[in-house]
């Protein structure tokens, strides 16, 4: 018998069933160039943010909420005012100092610049008793977006277990719960936020005093727990679809034959697969969240006296609108910035990350 | 179809049952009476106020009074001015009932035309405009769009008069609460146009040599309308919880405006009988698209 040599075909034997080895021609160099991986494997998340990156929308609302979040961070350290400070020149309070124009000072400290004292300008001036409302206007704003992405996290959370749920079991459990999710749904759900907004704002009276929430007061926190209660069921209807979905897939049913528990196929099957779509319907929810919050505030259920939200700022600036129209301006501008960049940004992580909208 | 109305109207009703229980007993946890004031009154007169109030009764009989009472329109009495509430409600109703009105027909036709125009004009620069105004208009919320108006056309350039009982202006009322949801509108539509502009049958109608203005209002339009009435109850909803603000911006005596001095002065009986009262005519015009949607989309199927 010769030697094997693999540049040469062996012969075919005779009568054998075996295809003849001749049939088959050894692939040339540049067919096997063919196979090189040119590129990197792409991920599926890699491959969502190189299209959100390529959306010019979706990268302006990122810088436009970047740049905010990073004024809202460093302002207050640069500022030296407080947001519930009144203004004091030499540690005596500074009566002229009220309602001043945006970048003006006041005759008192005006006296102090020409004794050779630094006063940090207002930039957008003083409000109506003397408070500088450039950093009013940043943390209303801050406490703005805290509102929008602290209530979103909880009808994230509260949407994603009760869907998960509802969809996972199905049968009987599922119906019952749906029912549940069906009449929640139902509710007017502002109406039902002014409701409880006055009523939990009532019965907690101080019962929150000395504890942290109560910087916020009582209608913020009425305003999470009304979040809690009625906003969390269209995250719940979204969740257990996808999930009805999902689990009818043969990997599931693979999952399951290998003796993986409910939980686990959730956690490591099911969730994964529809966590995009969760995850840009969070970003969504975040401007609806603000705009309830500036619905509340305008209507005198928002948060507690001296701490601003750019809904409040924007109330109160309504009783001098005629001779100071640029206070309305600063925080009507915030919350449209917000909620614009918001939906933008949404709007980007969808056409990116929603599989069925590609095309 | 009959199954399904009358399972979509047992919950309505059951929905109504409910906002009236919560609004009910979130009342009822408030601590302290009406009665409950700085000057408490002599015990004898406190007695005959519960009594004439059933205030002396348990908890749940007083919710089931409280339900027939209403059954009968009989909302209670206001706390600050005295006054029956449904008088209230239904004098402040009717301008509310108008502004509204005014302000869904003109969001839905304006929304109507742009959307359509929209699709039609598909990535020209009509289409453009229109998705950057309607981008940026979403993002307003309609306090801040009715003061800004309210701003510019009555303060700066006085062109439009402020409202008052004796010169009833509603042109920037409407305006304000019916941007927002034109904006929502023109998109909804335009994005089921250009869904059932791709279908089949557009095609088959175009290629039979029907008229284009025939291809669009007969096939296109008849089909885009079918999601945008499944938006006519949200977008009731909207524009009586935006009449909230709207007419308070613009000082207008409606419904809107009563129930937030309502909320203000910690009117209890005034707040609650508004709110079952605006709560109940949404479920109602929820109840009223969701009908009609099922009713005009064939494909639907009713389990």
């Amino acid at each position: 018998m010769s030697s094997y040599n693999p540049s040469v075909p062996p012969e075919k034997k005779p009568f054998s069933l075996q295809l003849d080895p001749r049939m088959f021609e050894p692939a040339t160099a540049e067919e096997k160039e063919q196979h090189d991986v040119m590129r990197e494997s792409t991920t599926f998340f890699k491959d969502g943010l190189r299209r959100l990156f390529k959306n010019p929308l979706a990268v302006l609302s990122l810088v436009i909420l970047g740049v905010l979040v990073a004024v809202i961070l460093i302002a207050p350290l640069i500022v030296p005012y407080g947001y519930s400070q009144i203004i004091t020149v030499n540690g005596k309070r500074d009566r002229t100092a009220a309602n001043m124009r945006p970048l003006t000072y006041s005759t008192l400290e005006q006296e102090a610049i020409e004794a050779g004292q630094y006063v940090f300008p207002h930039i957008f001036g003083t409000d109506e008793i003397g408070r500088d409302y450039f950093i009013r206007v940043i943390y209303g704003a801050r406490v703005s977006l805290m509102v929008g992405l602290f209530a979103s996290l909880i009808v994230l959370i509260i949407g994603l277990l009760y869907g998960s749920v509802s969809g996972y079991v199905g049968g009987k459990t599922d119906i019952v719960m749906m029912r549940v999710v069906d009449i929640i749904y139902s509710l007017p759900d502002t109406l039902m936020v002014i409701l409880l907004s006055v009523v939990l704002g009532q019965i907690l009276g101080d019962s929150l005093q000395g504890t942290v929430f109560a910087a916020l007061g009582n209608n913020m926190i009425s305003m999470f727990v009304v979040f809690g209660l009625l906003y969390w069921v269209g995250m719940a209807r979204l969740v257990r679809g996808q999930i009805l979905q999902i689990k009818n897939n043969e990997y599931v049913l693979a999952a399951r034959a290998l003796g993986a528990g409910p939980g686990r196929i959730i956690r490591k099957h099911i969730l994964p697969n529809c966590i995009s779509v969760i995850f840009i319907s969070t970003a969504l929810q975040v401007p609806n969240a603000i705009f309830v919050e500036s619905f509340l505030s305008f209507i005198g259920l928002g948060v507690q006296a001296p701490m601003p939200s750019l809904g409040s700022l924007a109330n109160l600036a309504r009783s001098a609108l005629q001779i100071y129209p640029y206070k309305m301006l600063f925080p009507a501008l915030g919350i449209c910035l917000i909620v614009l960049s918001f939906n933008l940004l949404g709007d980007g992580l969808r056409d990116a990350f929603d599989p069925k909208l590609r095309r | 179809m009959l199954k399904y109305s009358v399972k979509r109207i047992i919950l309505a009703i059951v929905t109504v049952f409910i906002i009236a229980l919560i609004t009910f007993f979130a009342m009822n946890a408030i601590p302290g009476g009406p009665f409950a004031k700085e000057k408490a009154p002599e015990a004898a007169v406190q007695a005959v106020l519960e009594k004439r109030f059933n205030l002396d009764k348990p908890v749940g009989e007083q919710f089931f009074l409280y339900l027939g009472n209403l059954l009968r329109g009989d909302f209670g009495i206001s706390l600050k001015t005295g006054r029956e509430i449904s008088t209230t409600i239904f004098e402040s109703f009717s301008i509310s009932a108008f502004l509204g009105g005014m302000a869904v027909i003109l969001s839905l036709f304006v929304g109507l035309i742009l959307g359509s125009t929209a699709a039609l004009m598909r990535n020209k620069w009509p289409d453009r405009i229109i998705i950057f105004l309607t981008t940026l208009f979403v993002a307003v919320p309609s306090f801040i769009l009715a003061t800004l108006l309210l701003l510019i056309f009555s303060y700066v350039l006085g062109w439009v008069k402020v409202w008052s009982v004796a010169d009833q202006n509603y042109l920037l009322p409407i305006i304000s609460l019916a941007l927002y949801p034109m904006a929502y509108i023109t998109r909804l539509t335009k994005s089921s146009m250009l869904d059932v502009l791709g279908q089949d049958y557009i095609r088959t109608a175009r290629a039979k040599g029907v008229k284009d203005w025939m291809v669009i209002f007969k096939h296109a339009l008849r089909n885009a309308l079918i999601p945008v009435i499944t938006y006519v109850g949200p977008l009731t909803a909207y524009i009586m919880t935006g009449s909230l603000v709207v007419e308070t911006v613009f000082t207008i005596g409606g419904l809107g405006s009563k129930f937030v001095t309502g909320i203000n002065n910690r009117d209890y009986p005034m707040i609650m009988g508004t709110t079952i009262f605006l709560a109940t005519l949404m479920v109602v015009m929820t109840l009223a698209s969701d009908l009609l949607y099922k009713a005009v989309d064939p494909k639907i199927s009713f389990d």
